[in-house]
């Protein structure tokens, strides 16, 4: 394929696009740990800013944070073990869908707290300027942490201090069922964050390379030390979580709002170079089997041992917390 | 030991740990409201910034779940943060970085993450501050898995207590008493007791009495009065919720046969409550009669400097308790 570029976003995205379709089959075939499980089909573009991240640079995300993961280098075959809550996730089975985390990714976690996770990008960025480390955080959030309070101490903390931190605000217009629109008195974020100090702009969702142009002096900027937002404007192709039938909206929309698809997007520009059709089936094929091998992988993994519900509550050299049926046990036998 | 005593204050023992910390370890940083050019409100940090510097000590805006989410990435990312909270109050702003964020971040994360902050706050009544400045809520943070909770009742606590909270793999709330800080005494060559455990501050044979923070001042001062008629007082410095030491406690009362616990926090859902289930369940056989809880009474502070006083346990309600409990000394005539 001639456009090296636009085949390593294509190949992110799909990536993300095949690993989410089956976070679905692995709900529907009870493989899955709950149903606490966001899609992020639609956002795919968000690879556009993984792909400008650099070795060392840390992400936060909030709850839909699978793709952002697994653009980052993220295995799949662990963050499908970790949504089934098996010992081999990421977290060893505790965490879930909603706070996968790796630190030697420089994944200082997702979120299930709207907003939860942005201060603590700030706080990353803040130890990377005192050690003088050209290193940046970048907070992942949606469109509902834009009406966040917290977001705006951040945004000001980051600014005042000339931090290294990029907001990026994947919005895919929906807060679970609540539309934009009814959250937002205004729409356009951009001034919210300029009156801040932060450089900000907005890109088209459906178009990786728009998003991956508009990124990029961000990205750059924030390595001197100068904050920054980025909008990515997209559709949530599906509900807020596995049990969400999306009542809140018509078909009509939906049919719409799946038009704006930056994966098939990108794969049709690829495919117009000569022979890219079949080099095009063939990584969709590759991806699709590893996809595929991570699911059957979740399934057939061991959970956590009973005694993991002890540990890591407090250090690894500390006393582990008592577990009630010993403590009813010592109580009874001392009387 | 006789030669390594200073004399010193609750405040200036508290500044000289952190002093001493930072000096010792260059990732140690201060951030908080005040906390640099005022020198902190209470005057704990007065002097660090001169010392350490504007980048190791960090006034920060008005923002308690930014100050708190700022240090938990500071904390991911190997700053050890000790941040300001100004009163307790101000918690329920922060409580979601606290207890969803920080304490719960290794567990979830899978121990792939440490948050090893310190939140340095105060609490407490006397300085007729009403209801938003002069709670006592160390159950809060007390009943959070994953957080650590410490409360300084003497010089040698306010120093080696902070130091040793300084040097937690965990997130510890740390909550000093606004009417403490001008307490004058003696700092010892080392603390009373080893992190996580009780202090014996007097010892006694008839009853045992549970304080820390200022209530171990008025239960020392209760029992001076109790042995005026007799009454040997034993008096516990709880020194740490979490952990709670209930060995010293459990050993303590087998051999008094009552018990009392003394919390300047309400009774309902106290600290108090906590204490007291315990001791029943594992000295049942041991105890003559049920285990007091001298509280602060079920009602917001008010600023009126009687009825702040008579909002919380003195030394004469608690010597009169201790009286009633025994049926011994002077019977207080409550009905």
């Amino acid at each position: 394929m001639p456009d090296p570029q636009l085949r390593d976003l294509y190949t992110a995205m799909r990536r993300i696009r095949s690993f989410e379709e089956r976070v679905g089959e692995l709900f529907v075939r009870g493989g899955s740990a709950g149903s606490m499980l966001h899609l992020s089909i639609g956002e795919e573009a968000a690879a556009a800013v993984c792909l400008l991240m650099r070795k060392g640079d840390s992400f936060t995300t909030h709850h839909r944070g699978h793709g952002i993961c697994l653009a980052r280098g993220g295995d799949p075959e662990r963050m499908m073990a970790e949504i089934a809550g098996k010992r081999r996730g990421y977290c060893g089975g505790k965490g879930g869908s909603m706070h996968i985390a790796d630190m030697q990714l420089g994944s200082l976690g997702a979120n299930a707290i709207v907003g939860g996770g942005i201060p603590h990008s700030v706080g990353a960025a803040y130890a990377y300027k005192r050690a003088k480390a050209k290193r940046i955080a970048v907070a992942f959030f949606g469109d509902g942490a834009m009406q966040q309070g917290l977001l705006y101490e951040s945004m000001n903390m980051a600014a005042l201090w000339s931090l290294p931190v990029v907001f990026v605000c994947i919005n895919n217009e929906y807060g679970m069922g609540t539309h934009i629109s009814r959250a937002a008195a205004k729409m356009d974020f951009i001034p919210r964050a300029r009156s801040f100090g932060l450089e900000a702009a907005a890109a088209d969702g459906a178009d990786a390379e728009a998003v991956m142009r508009t990124a990029k002096p961000l990205l750059a900027d924030a390595r001197k030390g100068q904050p920054a937002l980025l909008v990515i404007n997209c559709y949530r192709f599906f509900g807020h979580a596995r049990m969400d039938k999306s009542p809140y909206r018509d078909d009509k929309e939906e049919k719409e709002g799946r038009k704006r698809d930056p994966v098939l997007r990108a794969r049709a520009k690829l495919a117009k170079a000569k022979g890219a059709g079949a080099k095009l089936d063939k990584l969709d094929a590759t991806i699709a089997a590893e996809m595929d091998a991570a699911v059957e992988a979740a399934i057939a993994a061991d959970p956590p041992p009973a005694d993991d519900l002890f540990t890591d509550v407090y250090g690894p050299n500390e006393p582990r917390p008592q577990a009630q049926r010993a403590r009813l046990a010592r109580i009874l036998a001392e009387q | 030991m006789s030669a390594a005593v200073v004399e010193t204050t609750y405040r200036e023992a508290l500044g000289q740990a952190i002093a001493d910390a930072m000096a010792e370890n260059d990732q140690v940083v201060v951030l908080g409201e005040e906390v640099g050019a005022y020198g902190g409100a209470y005057g704990v940090t007065r002097g660090l910034l001169e010392r350490f510097g504007p980048d190791r000590v960090i006034d920060t805006p008005i923002s308690e779940p930014g100050i708190v989410g700022t240090s938990v990435g500071m904390a991911l990312e190997g700053l050890l943060p000790v941040a300001e909270l100004m009163y307790v109050d101000f918690l329920a702003m922060a409580m979601d970085q606290l207890a969803n964020q920080a304490a719960k971040i290794r567990y979830m994360f899978g121990g792939a993450a440490s948050v090893p902050l310190v939140l340095r706050t105060q609490g407490g009544t006397g300085r007729s501050a009403a209801a938003q400045h002069s709670q006592s809520l160390e159950g809060w943070g007390a009943h959070v898995p994953g957080l650590r909770v410490a409360l300084p009742a003497t010089i040698n606590d306010s120093y080696f207590l902070l130091r040793d909270a300084i040097r937690q793999p965990d997130p510890v709330l740390f909550i000093e008493h606004k009417g403490l800080y001008v307490k004058k005494g003696e700092l010892g060559k080392q603390a009373d007791a080893p992190w996580g455990r009780a202090h014996v501050s007097r010892a006694g044979q008839d009853v045992t009495i549970i304080a820390y923070s200022r209530m171990l001042d008025y239960a020392l001062a209760a029992a001076e009065q109790l042995a005026e008629h007799g009454i040997e007082t034993e008096v516990i410095n709880l020194r740490t919720l979490n952990p709670l030491d209930e060995d010293t406690l459990a050993e303590s009362v087998r051999r008094t046969h009552h018990a009392m616990v003394v919390t300047e926090a309400v009774l309902s859902f106290g600290p108090g409550a906590e204490i007291a289930a315990r001791l029943h369940e594992s000295c049942f056989d041991h105890l003559e009669e049920p285990v007091l809880r001298i509280a602060g009474e079920d009602v917001p502070i008010p600023v009126a400097p009687n009825l702040e006083r008579a909002s919380v346990p003195d030394a004469d309600l608690i010597a009169a308790a201790a009286c009633k409990l025994l049926r011994r000394g002077p019977q207080p005539d409550w009905d």
